[in-house]
Protein backbone atom coordinates (compact mmCIF):
# COMPACT_ATOMS: atom_id res chain seq x y z
CA UNK A 1 0.00 0.00 0.00
CA UNK A 2 1.26 3.70 -0.82
CA UNK A 3 1.42 6.01 2.09
CA UNK A 4 1.50 9.46 1.76
CA UNK A 5 4.50 11.11 2.61
CA UNK A 6 5.07 15.53 3.50
CA UNK A 7 8.09 15.93 0.88
CA UNK A 8 9.34 19.21 -0.39
CA UNK A 9 9.11 19.54 -4.57
CA UNK A 10 12.81 19.29 -5.00
CA UNK A 11 12.84 16.65 -2.99
CA UNK A 12 9.56 14.83 -4.91
CA UNK A 13 11.70 14.98 -8.39
CA UNK A 14 14.29 13.26 -7.01
CA UNK A 15 12.66 10.59 -5.55
CA UNK A 16 10.75 10.16 -8.68
CA UNK A 17 13.83 9.93 -10.85
CA UNK A 18 15.02 6.82 -8.50
CA UNK A 19 11.67 5.41 -8.21
CA UNK A 20 11.57 5.46 -12.78
CA UNK A 21 15.03 3.98 -13.01
CA UNK A 22 17.31 6.92 -13.76
CA UNK A 23 20.41 6.31 -11.74
CA UNK A 24 22.90 9.13 -13.21
CA UNK A 25 22.41 12.65 -11.82
CA UNK A 26 25.14 15.27 -12.86
CA UNK A 27 24.38 19.11 -11.45
CA UNK A 28 25.82 22.13 -10.09
CA UNK A 29 23.86 23.50 -6.65
CA UNK A 30 22.09 26.65 -6.95
CA UNK A 31 19.37 27.82 -5.12
CA UNK A 32 16.50 27.45 -4.95
CA UNK A 33 17.27 23.60 -6.29
CA UNK A 34 20.03 22.69 -4.03
CA UNK A 35 17.77 20.10 -2.75
CA UNK A 36 17.09 18.10 -5.15
CA UNK A 37 21.12 17.28 -5.36
CA UNK A 38 21.12 17.22 -1.83
CA UNK A 39 18.64 14.32 -1.94
CA UNK A 40 20.34 12.59 -5.02
CA UNK A 41 23.55 12.52 -3.10
CA UNK A 42 22.26 10.73 -0.03
CA UNK A 43 19.95 8.39 -1.89
CA UNK A 44 21.95 7.86 -5.85
CA UNK A 45 24.32 5.34 -3.62
CA UNK A 46 22.06 3.40 -1.38
CA UNK A 47 20.69 2.85 -5.57
CA UNK A 48 23.81 2.15 -7.20
CA UNK A 49 23.61 4.75 -8.70
CA UNK A 50 25.72 8.12 -9.63
CA UNK A 51 25.09 11.55 -8.49
CA UNK A 52 28.17 13.93 -9.44
CA UNK A 53 28.62 17.19 -8.52
CA UNK A 54 30.10 18.67 -11.37
CA UNK A 55 32.82 22.00 -11.40
CA UNK A 56 30.09 24.00 -13.49
CA UNK A 57 26.84 23.91 -15.30
CA UNK A 58 28.83 23.48 -18.27
CA UNK A 59 30.12 20.02 -17.24
CA UNK A 60 27.32 18.83 -15.74
CA UNK A 61 25.10 19.19 -18.93
CA UNK A 62 27.83 17.71 -21.16
CA UNK A 63 27.99 14.87 -18.68
CA UNK A 64 24.45 14.34 -19.30
CA UNK A 65 24.66 14.22 -22.58
CA UNK A 66 27.65 11.53 -22.08
CA UNK A 67 25.38 9.60 -19.98
CA UNK A 68 22.09 10.24 -22.60
CA UNK A 69 24.25 8.82 -25.32
CA UNK A 70 25.16 5.78 -23.72
CA UNK A 71 21.55 4.62 -23.00
CA UNK A 72 21.09 5.02 -19.63
CA UNK A 73 18.64 7.35 -17.87
CA UNK A 74 19.75 10.82 -16.85
CA UNK A 75 18.77 14.09 -15.22
CA UNK A 76 20.12 17.41 -14.33
CA UNK A 77 19.00 20.22 -12.53
CA UNK A 78 18.97 23.76 -12.15
CA UNK A 79 17.53 26.90 -11.84
CA UNK A 80 17.51 29.97 -14.07
CA UNK A 81 21.10 31.21 -14.73
CA UNK A 82 22.26 27.25 -14.58
CA UNK A 83 19.92 26.87 -17.38
CA UNK A 84 21.17 29.92 -19.11
CA UNK A 85 24.28 27.92 -19.15
CA UNK A 86 23.45 24.61 -20.15
CA UNK A 87 22.18 26.03 -22.93
CA UNK A 88 24.30 24.88 -25.49
CA UNK A 89 24.81 21.81 -24.20
CA UNK A 90 20.86 21.44 -24.27
CA UNK A 91 20.87 22.54 -27.92
CA UNK A 92 23.69 19.39 -28.91
CA UNK A 93 21.28 17.14 -27.01
CA UNK A 94 18.63 18.03 -29.10
CA UNK A 95 20.54 17.99 -31.96
CA UNK A 96 21.58 14.08 -31.32
CA UNK A 97 18.31 12.99 -30.37
CA UNK A 98 19.17 12.09 -26.82
CA UNK A 99 16.50 11.49 -24.02
CA UNK A 100 17.37 13.34 -20.88
CA UNK A 101 15.29 14.91 -18.24
CA UNK A 102 16.22 18.67 -17.22
CA UNK A 103 15.22 20.51 -13.94
CA UNK A 104 14.55 24.12 -14.03
CA UNK A 105 13.47 25.55 -10.30
CA UNK A 106 13.16 28.86 -11.86
CA UNK A 107 13.88 32.09 -10.13
CA UNK A 108 13.89 35.63 -10.60
CA UNK A 109 15.90 37.15 -13.73
CA UNK A 110 17.75 38.31 -15.62
CA UNK A 111 21.00 37.88 -14.93
CA UNK A 112 22.04 36.63 -11.45
CA UNK A 113 18.49 38.36 -10.52
CA UNK A 114 16.95 37.07 -7.23
CA UNK A 115 16.13 33.83 -5.28
CA UNK A 116 12.48 33.71 -4.82
CA UNK A 117 10.04 32.15 -7.52
CA UNK A 118 9.75 33.34 -11.01
CA UNK A 119 8.26 31.91 -14.61
CA UNK A 120 10.27 34.47 -16.44
CA UNK A 121 11.70 30.99 -18.65
CA UNK A 122 9.02 30.47 -20.41
CA UNK A 123 10.24 32.16 -23.89
CA UNK A 124 13.68 30.51 -23.09
CA UNK A 125 12.03 26.93 -22.04
CA UNK A 126 9.53 27.18 -25.05
CA UNK A 127 11.55 29.12 -28.09
CA UNK A 128 15.31 29.65 -27.14
CA UNK A 129 17.34 27.17 -24.89
CA UNK A 130 19.74 26.88 -27.27
CA UNK A 131 20.89 27.61 -30.95
CA UNK A 132 19.06 26.03 -33.72
CA UNK A 133 15.53 24.74 -34.79
CA UNK A 134 15.06 21.83 -31.71
CA UNK A 135 11.85 21.57 -29.11
CA UNK A 136 12.10 19.87 -26.09
CA UNK A 137 9.00 19.22 -24.33
CA UNK A 138 8.35 21.24 -21.07
CA UNK A 139 6.08 20.22 -18.31
CA UNK A 140 4.66 22.83 -15.71
CA UNK A 141 3.49 20.72 -12.30
CA UNK A 142 1.30 23.04 -10.13
CA UNK A 143 1.55 20.46 -6.90
CA UNK A 144 4.27 18.26 -5.23
CA UNK A 145 2.04 15.65 -6.20
CA UNK A 146 2.80 16.58 -9.68
CA UNK A 147 6.75 17.38 -9.66
CA UNK A 148 6.74 13.57 -8.93
CA UNK A 149 4.30 12.41 -11.38
CA UNK A 150 5.16 14.50 -14.37
CA UNK A 151 8.66 13.95 -13.50
CA UNK A 152 8.12 10.38 -14.62
CA UNK A 153 6.34 10.88 -17.38
CA UNK A 154 9.06 13.32 -18.60
CA UNK A 155 11.59 10.45 -18.65
CA UNK A 156 9.10 8.36 -20.28
CA UNK A 157 8.11 10.87 -23.10
CA UNK A 158 11.65 11.67 -23.72
CA UNK A 159 12.69 8.26 -24.10
CA UNK A 160 9.82 7.75 -26.39
CA UNK A 161 10.30 10.20 -28.62
CA UNK A 162 14.10 10.38 -28.40
CA UNK A 163 14.40 14.28 -27.17
CA UNK A 164 15.28 16.26 -24.23
CA UNK A 165 12.34 16.97 -21.55
CA UNK A 166 12.28 20.10 -19.00
CA UNK A 167 10.37 20.37 -15.71
CA UNK A 168 9.80 23.98 -15.68
CA UNK A 169 8.95 24.54 -12.19
CA UNK A 170 9.76 27.48 -9.91
CA UNK A 171 11.52 28.15 -6.08
CA UNK A 172 7.79 28.26 -4.90
CA UNK A 173 7.40 24.48 -6.13
CA UNK A 174 10.54 23.88 -5.45
CA UNK A 175 11.10 25.02 -1.68
CA UNK A 176 7.00 23.88 -0.51
CA UNK A 177 6.18 20.61 1.11
CA UNK A 178 2.78 18.93 0.20
CA UNK A 179 1.71 15.25 0.73
CA UNK A 180 3.01 13.02 -2.07
CA UNK A 181 1.59 9.47 -3.03
CA UNK A 182 4.24 8.04 -5.25
CA UNK A 183 1.95 4.85 -5.62
CA UNK A 184 2.01 2.28 -8.60
CA UNK A 185 3.69 3.67 -11.50
CA UNK A 186 2.57 3.38 -14.73
CA UNK A 187 4.93 0.59 -16.49
CA UNK A 188 4.34 1.72 -20.15
CA UNK A 189 6.02 -0.06 -23.15
CA UNK A 190 9.32 1.77 -24.20
CA UNK A 191 11.34 1.65 -27.63
CA UNK A 192 14.55 -0.37 -27.28
CA UNK A 193 17.54 2.08 -27.30
CA UNK A 194 19.41 0.44 -29.86
CA UNK A 195 21.03 3.29 -30.97
CA UNK A 196 22.54 3.88 -27.57
CA UNK A 197 26.94 4.24 -27.63
CA UNK A 198 27.21 1.63 -25.02
CA UNK A 199 30.00 -1.26 -26.57
CA UNK A 200 29.21 -3.38 -28.53
CA UNK A 201 31.80 -6.01 -28.01
CA UNK A 202 32.10 -6.36 -32.12
CA UNK A 203 28.82 -8.26 -32.15
CA UNK A 204 26.48 -5.03 -33.79
CA UNK A 205 27.72 -2.16 -36.14
CA UNK A 206 28.98 0.34 -34.07
CA UNK A 207 26.62 3.55 -33.34
CA UNK A 208 27.74 7.14 -33.31
CA UNK A 209 26.07 9.68 -31.77
CA UNK A 210 26.53 12.89 -33.39
CA UNK A 211 25.06 16.53 -33.98
CA UNK A 212 27.31 17.59 -36.48
CA UNK A 213 26.45 17.49 -40.45
CA UNK A 214 28.17 18.99 -42.98
CA UNK A 215 25.92 18.54 -45.86
CA UNK A 216 23.61 20.83 -45.69
CA UNK A 217 20.99 19.03 -47.46
CA UNK A 218 21.50 15.67 -45.15
CA UNK A 219 21.14 18.55 -42.06
CA UNK A 220 17.96 19.59 -43.72
CA UNK A 221 16.85 16.13 -43.97
CA UNK A 222 17.52 14.95 -40.30
CA UNK A 223 15.68 18.02 -38.62
CA UNK A 224 12.63 17.37 -41.38
CA UNK A 225 12.63 13.86 -39.77
CA UNK A 226 12.27 15.54 -36.51
CA UNK A 227 9.98 18.09 -37.19
CA UNK A 228 7.95 15.23 -38.18
CA UNK A 229 8.57 13.68 -34.40
CA UNK A 230 7.35 17.02 -33.18
CA UNK A 231 4.73 17.47 -34.91
CA UNK A 232 3.19 14.23 -33.75
CA UNK A 233 3.97 15.30 -30.56
CA UNK A 234 1.95 18.71 -30.86
CA UNK A 235 -0.59 16.19 -32.05
CA UNK A 236 -1.11 13.82 -29.39
CA UNK A 237 0.34 15.26 -25.82
CA UNK A 238 -0.21 18.38 -25.47
CA UNK A 239 -2.36 18.51 -21.84
CA UNK A 240 -4.44 21.09 -19.48
CA UNK A 241 -6.52 21.14 -16.92
CA UNK A 242 -9.75 22.85 -17.40
CA UNK A 243 -11.55 24.24 -14.50
CA UNK A 244 -14.51 25.59 -14.40
CA UNK A 245 -14.69 26.55 -18.47
CA UNK A 246 -17.92 25.18 -19.27
CA UNK A 247 -20.23 28.41 -18.75
CA UNK A 248 -17.28 30.93 -18.10
CA UNK A 249 -16.88 34.77 -19.46
CA UNK A 250 -13.69 34.70 -18.64
CA UNK A 251 -11.20 32.57 -18.87
CA UNK A 252 -7.93 32.66 -16.90
CA UNK A 253 -4.66 30.74 -18.72
CA UNK A 254 -2.26 29.90 -15.98
CA UNK A 255 0.30 27.50 -15.32
CA UNK A 256 2.21 26.42 -12.24
CA UNK A 257 1.88 28.03 -8.30
CA UNK A 258 0.10 30.70 -10.59
CA UNK A 259 -2.23 29.01 -11.52
CA UNK A 260 -2.91 27.60 -7.81
CA UNK A 261 -2.94 31.22 -6.78
CA UNK A 262 -5.93 31.84 -9.18
CA UNK A 263 -8.03 28.78 -8.34
CA UNK A 264 -8.39 30.74 -5.44
CA UNK A 265 -9.19 34.00 -7.17
CA UNK A 266 -11.77 32.03 -9.24
CA UNK A 267 -13.48 30.35 -5.97
CA UNK A 268 -13.86 34.00 -4.45
CA UNK A 269 -14.95 35.62 -7.79
CA UNK A 270 -17.92 32.68 -8.60
CA UNK A 271 -18.75 33.45 -4.81
CA UNK A 272 -19.41 37.08 -6.63
CA UNK A 273 -21.27 35.93 -9.09
CA UNK A 274 -18.59 36.16 -12.14
CA UNK A 275 -18.56 33.71 -14.56
CA UNK A 276 -14.95 32.91 -14.72
CA UNK A 277 -12.86 29.55 -14.89
CA UNK A 278 -9.62 28.50 -15.98
CA UNK A 279 -6.93 26.46 -18.44
CA UNK A 280 -3.97 25.30 -16.98
CA UNK A 281 -1.50 24.06 -19.47
CA UNK A 282 0.57 21.13 -17.48
CA UNK A 283 2.61 20.71 -20.95
CA UNK A 284 4.00 24.61 -21.99
CA UNK A 285 5.70 22.56 -25.64
CA UNK A 286 3.40 20.88 -27.09
CA UNK A 287 1.24 24.07 -26.16
CA UNK A 288 -2.72 23.21 -25.58
CA UNK A 289 -3.60 25.42 -28.21
CA UNK A 290 -6.50 23.23 -29.26
CA UNK A 291 -8.19 23.47 -25.41
CA UNK A 292 -6.99 27.52 -25.57
CA UNK A 293 -9.09 27.75 -28.82
CA UNK A 294 -12.08 26.32 -28.06
CA UNK A 295 -12.64 28.36 -24.42
CA UNK A 296 -11.89 31.66 -26.81
CA UNK A 297 -14.01 30.50 -29.40
CA UNK A 298 -17.14 30.32 -25.99
CA UNK A 299 -15.88 32.55 -23.86
CA UNK A 300 -15.96 36.67 -23.84
CA UNK A 301 -12.26 37.57 -22.55
CA UNK A 302 -9.39 35.61 -21.68
CA UNK A 303 -6.44 36.50 -18.88
CA UNK A 304 -3.32 35.19 -18.80
CA UNK A 305 -1.41 35.13 -15.64
CA UNK A 306 2.44 34.59 -15.10
CA UNK A 307 5.17 35.59 -12.81
CA UNK A 308 6.83 37.26 -15.27
CA UNK A 309 6.10 40.21 -17.63
CA UNK A 310 3.99 38.75 -20.06
CA UNK A 311 5.67 35.68 -22.08
CA UNK A 312 2.90 32.68 -21.91
CA UNK A 313 0.11 35.28 -23.28
CA UNK A 314 2.29 35.20 -26.98
CA UNK A 315 1.12 31.56 -27.02
CA UNK A 316 -2.95 32.25 -25.78
CA UNK A 317 -3.10 34.87 -28.01
CA UNK A 318 -1.46 32.32 -31.06
CA UNK A 319 -4.33 30.05 -30.14
CA UNK A 320 -6.78 32.33 -29.48
CA UNK A 321 -6.14 33.68 -32.92
CA UNK A 322 -8.18 36.76 -32.45
CA UNK A 323 -11.27 35.14 -31.32
CA UNK A 324 -11.66 37.15 -27.56
CA UNK A 325 -9.80 39.85 -26.43
CA UNK A 326 -6.66 38.33 -24.40
CA UNK A 327 -5.23 40.49 -21.10
CA UNK A 328 -2.43 40.12 -19.06
CA UNK A 329 -2.11 39.80 -15.55
CA UNK A 330 1.80 39.55 -13.45
CA UNK A 331 4.23 39.59 -11.26
CA UNK A 332 8.15 39.27 -11.90
CA UNK A 333 11.40 39.43 -10.12
CA UNK A 334 10.29 36.77 -7.64
CA UNK A 335 6.97 38.19 -6.54
CA UNK A 336 4.28 35.69 -6.14
CA UNK A 337 0.64 37.40 -7.46
CA UNK A 338 -1.53 37.45 -4.56
CA UNK A 339 -5.22 36.19 -5.23
CA UNK A 340 -7.25 39.18 -4.20
CA UNK A 341 -4.89 41.40 -6.80
CA UNK A 342 -5.97 38.65 -9.76
CA UNK A 343 -9.35 38.53 -8.22
CA UNK A 344 -9.44 42.51 -8.52
CA UNK A 345 -8.19 41.96 -12.53
CA UNK A 346 -11.09 39.93 -12.93
CA UNK A 347 -13.48 42.24 -11.95
CA UNK A 348 -12.26 44.89 -13.52
CA UNK A 349 -12.52 42.39 -16.69
CA UNK A 350 -16.12 42.01 -15.97
CA UNK A 351 -17.16 45.60 -15.50
CA UNK A 352 -15.83 45.83 -19.40
CA UNK A 353 -17.74 43.08 -20.85
CA UNK B 1 -12.71 24.66 6.28
CA UNK B 2 -9.32 26.20 5.73
CA UNK B 3 -6.97 27.25 8.74
CA UNK B 4 -4.36 29.72 7.30
CA UNK B 5 -0.97 29.84 9.84
CA UNK B 6 2.16 31.70 9.72
CA UNK B 7 4.83 30.59 12.32
CA UNK B 8 7.48 33.64 12.65
CA UNK B 9 10.68 33.93 14.44
CA UNK B 10 14.36 33.67 13.76
CA UNK B 11 16.93 31.23 12.60
CA UNK B 12 17.77 28.40 14.79
CA UNK B 13 14.54 28.43 17.09
CA UNK B 14 12.84 25.49 15.06
CA UNK B 15 10.05 27.82 12.80
CA UNK B 16 10.54 25.55 9.96
CA UNK B 17 10.26 22.59 12.19
CA UNK B 18 7.08 23.58 14.22
CA UNK B 19 5.12 24.33 10.65
CA UNK B 20 6.05 20.65 9.26
CA UNK B 21 4.57 19.02 12.49
CA UNK B 22 1.58 21.07 12.29
CA UNK B 23 1.30 19.94 8.19
CA UNK B 24 2.74 16.41 8.92
CA UNK B 25 -0.62 15.49 11.50
CA UNK B 26 -3.18 17.18 9.16
CA UNK B 27 -2.02 15.31 6.70
CA UNK B 28 -2.19 12.03 8.34
CA UNK B 29 -5.99 13.57 9.51
CA UNK B 30 -6.31 13.19 5.79
CA UNK B 31 -6.66 16.83 5.33
CA UNK B 32 -5.25 18.45 2.62
CA UNK B 33 -2.21 20.72 3.39
CA UNK B 34 0.67 22.47 2.31
CA UNK B 35 4.13 24.50 4.01
CA UNK B 36 5.87 27.04 2.40
CA UNK B 37 9.45 28.15 3.90
CA UNK B 38 10.85 31.63 3.39
CA UNK B 39 14.03 30.57 1.79
CA UNK B 40 17.29 32.59 0.95
CA UNK B 41 19.09 34.65 3.06
CA UNK B 42 16.93 34.09 6.23
CA UNK B 43 17.99 30.49 6.08
CA UNK B 44 21.50 32.27 6.82
CA UNK B 45 20.49 33.95 9.68
CA UNK B 46 17.91 36.31 10.54
CA UNK B 47 14.22 36.01 10.12
CA UNK B 48 12.93 33.11 9.45
CA UNK B 49 8.86 31.66 8.80
CA UNK B 50 6.80 29.56 7.11
CA UNK B 51 2.97 29.66 5.92
CA UNK B 52 1.09 26.43 6.64
CA UNK B 53 -2.11 25.83 5.13
CA UNK B 54 -4.56 23.13 6.42
CA UNK B 55 -7.90 22.26 4.26
CA UNK B 56 -10.48 19.99 3.32
CA UNK B 57 -10.34 21.73 -0.36
CA UNK B 58 -7.62 21.30 -2.63
CA UNK B 59 -5.25 23.99 -1.69
CA UNK B 60 -4.80 27.03 -3.96
CA UNK B 61 -1.88 29.86 -3.21
CA UNK B 62 0.37 28.54 -1.00
CA UNK B 63 1.41 31.34 0.98
CA UNK B 64 -0.41 32.96 3.91
CA UNK B 65 -0.95 36.73 3.92
CA UNK B 66 -3.74 36.91 6.30
CA UNK B 67 -3.46 33.79 8.91
CA UNK B 68 -5.74 32.45 11.23
CA UNK B 69 -3.17 31.38 13.44
CA UNK B 70 0.02 33.45 14.01
CA UNK B 71 2.74 32.21 16.34
CA UNK B 72 5.55 35.05 16.63
CA UNK B 73 8.34 34.15 18.33
CA UNK B 74 10.60 37.00 17.61
CA UNK B 75 10.16 40.90 17.72
CA UNK B 76 10.40 41.63 14.30
CA UNK B 77 7.93 39.02 13.55
CA UNK B 78 5.24 40.59 15.47
CA UNK B 79 6.16 43.86 14.38
CA UNK B 80 5.52 42.58 10.65
CA UNK B 81 2.95 39.99 10.88
CA UNK B 82 0.41 41.30 14.03
CA UNK B 83 -1.51 43.30 11.73
CA UNK B 84 -2.37 40.40 9.17
CA UNK B 85 -3.97 37.82 11.49
CA UNK B 86 -7.57 37.31 10.39
CA UNK B 87 -10.23 39.42 12.78
CA UNK B 88 -11.18 36.49 15.21
CA UNK B 89 -8.18 34.40 14.39
CA UNK B 90 -5.73 33.68 17.09
CA UNK B 91 -2.04 35.28 17.61
CA UNK B 92 0.12 33.14 20.05
CA UNK B 93 3.44 35.48 21.48
CA UNK B 94 6.34 34.07 22.62
CA UNK B 95 6.48 36.43 25.68
CA UNK B 96 9.87 35.89 26.77
CA UNK B 97 11.61 37.53 23.69
CA UNK B 98 8.83 39.97 22.85
CA UNK B 99 8.33 42.24 25.62
CA UNK B 100 4.98 44.18 23.72
CA UNK B 101 1.61 43.60 23.94
CA UNK B 102 -0.91 43.56 21.07
CA UNK B 103 -3.15 46.38 20.54
CA UNK B 104 -5.61 43.85 18.63
CA UNK B 105 -8.73 43.42 20.18
CA UNK B 106 -10.85 41.70 17.95
CA UNK B 107 -8.10 38.12 17.81
CA UNK B 108 -7.60 35.72 20.45
CA UNK B 109 -4.01 36.66 22.46
CA UNK B 110 -1.95 34.52 24.33
CA UNK B 111 1.26 35.21 25.50
CA UNK B 112 3.37 32.03 26.43
CA UNK B 113 7.08 32.93 27.97
CA UNK B 114 8.36 29.41 25.53
CA UNK B 115 11.79 30.40 25.49
CA UNK B 116 11.74 30.65 29.14
CA UNK B 117 9.99 28.06 30.14
CA UNK B 118 12.23 25.63 28.32
CA UNK B 119 15.89 27.14 30.10
CA UNK B 120 13.93 26.70 33.59
CA UNK B 121 13.06 22.55 32.15
CA UNK B 122 16.83 22.09 31.19
CA UNK B 123 15.06 21.97 27.61
CA UNK B 124 16.70 24.69 26.39
CA UNK B 125 15.70 24.97 22.12
CA UNK B 126 12.38 23.52 22.81
CA UNK B 127 10.50 27.07 22.71
CA UNK B 128 9.28 26.24 19.71
CA UNK B 129 7.62 22.71 20.40
CA UNK B 130 5.96 24.33 23.90
CA UNK B 131 4.67 26.80 21.51
CA UNK B 132 2.64 24.14 19.84
CA UNK B 133 1.39 22.52 22.73
CA UNK B 134 0.17 25.93 23.82
CA UNK B 135 -1.44 26.30 20.48
CA UNK B 136 -3.55 22.77 20.62
CA UNK B 137 -4.92 24.19 23.52
CA UNK B 138 -6.06 27.61 22.40
CA UNK B 139 -7.36 26.35 19.33
CA UNK B 140 -8.08 22.15 19.30
CA UNK B 141 -6.81 21.92 15.73
CA UNK B 142 -5.65 18.54 17.01
CA UNK B 143 -6.44 15.80 19.81
CA UNK B 144 -3.57 15.96 22.18
CA UNK B 145 -2.40 12.49 22.44
CA UNK B 146 -2.42 12.17 18.17
CA UNK B 147 -0.30 15.04 17.76
CA UNK B 148 2.00 13.99 19.80
CA UNK B 149 2.13 10.32 18.52
CA UNK B 150 2.46 11.98 15.14
CA UNK B 151 5.55 14.18 16.06
CA UNK B 152 7.02 11.00 17.42
CA UNK B 153 6.96 9.60 14.16
CA UNK B 154 9.39 10.98 12.54
CA UNK B 155 11.97 10.76 15.28
CA UNK B 156 14.52 8.10 14.10
CA UNK B 157 15.59 5.65 16.68
CA UNK B 158 19.12 7.05 16.50
CA UNK B 159 17.56 10.52 18.22
CA UNK B 160 15.94 8.59 20.82
CA UNK B 161 17.14 11.08 23.53
CA UNK B 162 14.50 13.65 21.45
CA UNK B 163 11.60 11.92 22.36
CA UNK B 164 11.47 12.85 26.18
CA UNK B 165 12.30 16.15 25.56
CA UNK B 166 9.90 16.87 22.88
CA UNK B 167 6.52 15.33 25.48
CA UNK B 168 8.00 17.36 28.30
CA UNK B 169 8.09 20.13 26.08
CA UNK B 170 4.46 19.64 24.31
CA UNK B 171 3.27 19.26 27.99
CA UNK B 172 4.67 22.08 29.57
CA UNK B 173 2.89 24.26 26.72
CA UNK B 174 -0.40 22.80 26.75
CA UNK B 175 -0.63 22.70 30.64
CA UNK B 176 0.80 26.53 30.95
CA UNK B 177 -2.27 28.73 31.79
CA UNK B 178 -1.64 31.86 29.53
Amino acid sequence: MSEKVLMKGNEAIAEAAIKCGCRHFFGYPITPQTELSEYLAKKMPKVGGLCLQAESEVAAINMTMGAAASGVRVITSSSSPGISLKSEGISYIAGCDLPCVIINIQRGGPGLGGIQPSQADYYQATRGVGHGDLRLLVFAPSSVQEMAQLTIEAFDLADIYRMPAMILADGALGQMMEPVDFGAIPQRELPAKDWAACGHDNKRKKNIVNSLYIDPQELENIVDQRYERYAKIEETEARCEEYLTDDADIVLVSFGITARVCKTAIGAARAEGIKVGMIRPITLWPFPKKAIHAAACSAKAMLSVEMSKGQMIDDVRLAANGQCPVEFYGRTGGMIPTPDAVLEKIRAMQAQL
Amino acid sequence: MTTAMLFAGFGGQGILFSGKQMAKSAMYAGKNVSWLPSYGPEMRGGAANCSVIISDEEVGSPLVTAPDILVAMNLPSFDKFEASVKSGGYLIVDSSLINKKSQRTDVQICYIPATALASENHIEGMANVIVLGQLLKRTGLFDYDTFLADMLRGIPESKAALIEKNKTALALGYNYNA
